[in-house]
């Protein structure tokens, strides 16, 4: 088992905000719903957010106090997403395509012991266990923003390490112009990978740049929990200005390359997913509008920010190439 | 008189089983959505859930004619009606979810959501020949527009195929490449094919012709029992 406590040197605040006062908000917010005069049917559709009284497995798992995060907000001020929330809602195809079925699916999935290798075009290759990505890299808390491609979004407290830091280990050679990552291939914990239509396993990739900028990093937990097997345990990939997809979850590969590899989705529908996959919303994907997206825990929408809110720290990656050629 | 209004309001068990089933759908999705139990995302799950039933409704509608035709389920044909006027009873529930409660009327969201949006032009159309179907379902319509009403009630034929790309397109997949979501839509598509095909003038007489003939082999040994 991994220790937990690896996570406990993170200062919790407990006179900050908790997710409970987030509940509390979101339930007046539901009455203020219900004060606009829907009619019978379409109020009761108006739905209570964030209920924990749904009998969901994962919730019946989520520990008596919900996790706390060290902060209860982004630092554009909205709050951070409930536990609950981001544990039951997870776009995760290897298990399901219902985004509530995958905590359910995915509750005895192995993560421990795990291996990561890192190798391709690099001086040391390594393979380290989840041990040594625990402790021999610091563990951050980091309050990013997820904008899924499908137009919702969510503030999620993650857990992790700087991939920056981790390529560093390994050495990178000059050659190496891209990263590519790959998930498990494991159809017999992951259902979804039996399922034909798709080309297993999930592989993603970034530039050399994005692999190596700070706000990239390799989560391992969420709320100061080890990261459960909904959301891509033991290890992620998080790049907070990409849509969700980008971040591919349960990672065993990390390639370095000197092509651009190819992405599960770009893939599939190569006309509707390019690589890059920047939060642009005058960049639409033919499908979903990316101009405006649905905070989960929100009534109505908001308008989408370009790289996601992020733009002063990306935006100058993208300086040499048009963004809408380059989606 | 009196026989001829028994007929008119009688109704018939296949009917009786369409508004159970219909009204214990609304029960059900108002009961989740009620005691929190349509998933974080919920106004995505009241539009997905909506948008499936009116789906469902308008293949059920499109089944009963070859119930009847090739199987000689008559009860078929008094749910006809009814499936479809449910399915765009949903099919308006999905829009105004969009509309209302996603988008509150904020119209330049709207605006920029419907250029290029190409599956929510298609589930417009499909919406739009619905609801003019559903304006023109009644006898008073039938008699007054005569032979051109059984031509309007053809549009059907478009917007069954309409909905399922709609369906299709709102998924993350490539139906037309065989990739990413796409087994319910292809599903979907298949039935709603075959269902289409029933309707040809010489697959329907073929049909019609091997079940009178089947009959006719049938009925002795039935007649012997």
């Amino acid at each position: 088992m991994v220790d937990q406590s690896l996570f406990k040197s993170v200062p919790v605040k407990s006179s900050e905000i908790t997710p409970q006062h987030l509940f509390r908000s979101r339930r007046q917010f539901l009455k203020s719903m219900g004060v606009l005069g829907a009619g019978a049917f379409l109020a009761a559709c108006s739905p209570k957010i964030g209920s924990q009284a749904t009998s969901s497995v994962a919730s019946k798992e989520t520990p008596m106090v919900e996790p706390e995060s060290t902060m209860a907000t982004d630092e554009l001020g909205d709050p951070v997403n409930s536990y609950h929330e981001i544990t039951n809602y997870n776009n995760y195809y290897e298990f399901s395509t219902d985004k509530r079925e995958v905590a359910v699916l995915a509750k005895d999935f192995k993560s421990s012991p795990w291996e990561v290798e890192v190798f391709g075009l690099v001086n040391k290759p390594q393979t380290f266990g989840l041990e040594d990505l625990l402790k021999k890299f610091t563990q951050e808390e980091r309050i990013y923003r997820l904008r899924c491609v499908e137009a919702w979004s969510m503030v999620i407290p993650w857990m992790g390490l700087s991939l920056a830091k981790l390529l560093g280990e390994v050495e990178p050679l000059s050659s190496a112009r891209y990263v590519r990552f790959e998930t498990i291939m494991d159809p017999e914990q992951m259902p979804g990978q039996k399922q034909g239509f798709y080309p297993w396993p999930y592989q993603e990739g970034l530039t050399i740049e994005e692999a190596m900028h700070e706000l990239t990093i390799l989560a391992t937990g969420l709320y100061g929990e080890l990261m459960p097997p909904q959301n891509g345990a033991p290890v992620r990939l998080v790049v907070p200005w990409k849509y969700g997809f980008k971040s591919i979850k349960s990672i065993v590969k990390i390639e370095l390359v000197d092509y651009q590899p190819d992405t599960m989705w770009s893939t599939i529908a190569p006309n509707e997913y390019g690589f890059y996959a920047n939060v642009n919303p005058a960049v639409d994907h033919p499908r979903w509008s990316q101009a405006s997206e649905r905070r989960i825990g929100e009534a109505g929408r908001r308008k989408t920010l370009l790289f996601n809110g992020y733009a002063e720290e990306v935006a100058h990656l993208y300086n040499d190439i048009d963004l809408r050629d380059f989606y | 008189m009196t026989k001829m209004l028994k007929k008119r309001f009688r109704i018939t068990p296949w009917q009786i089983l369409v508004h159970v089933v219909v009204w214990g759908l609304v029960a059900w999705l108002a009961w989740d959505a009620w005691t929190g139990n349509l998933t974080v995302n919920p106004i995505q799950a009241a539009t997905q859930r909506t948008g499936k039933y009116a789906l469902v409704l308008l293949v059920l509608s499109l089944a009963c004619t070859p119930l009847n035709t090739l199987f000689g389920l008559r009860q078929a044909l008094t749910v006809r009606r009814l499936l479809g006027l449910y399915a765009f009873m949903f099919a308006a529930l999905h829009f105004a979810i969009f509309i209302w409660i996603d988008y509150g009327f904020d119209w330049e969201l709207i605006r920029l959501d419907l250029i290029d949006k190409r599956y929510i032009l298609v589930g417009a159309t499909a919406l739009t020949i619905l609801t003019l179907l559903a304006a023109t379902s009644f006898q008073w319509w039938m008699k007054r527009l005569g032979k051109r009403w059984k031509a309007l009630h053809r549009l059907v034929y478009l917007a069954a195929p309409l909905v399922v790309l709609h369906y299709s397109w709102a998924r993350k997949g490539d139906i037309f490449r065989l990739q990413g979501d796409i087994l319910q839509p292809l599903a979907f598509g298949v039935v709603v094919a075959l269902l289409l095909l029933t309707r040809l003038p010489a697959l329907r007489r073929g049909a019609v012709r091997l079940r009178g003939h089947l009959q006719r082999r049938l009925a002795p040994v039935a007649a012997s029992r």
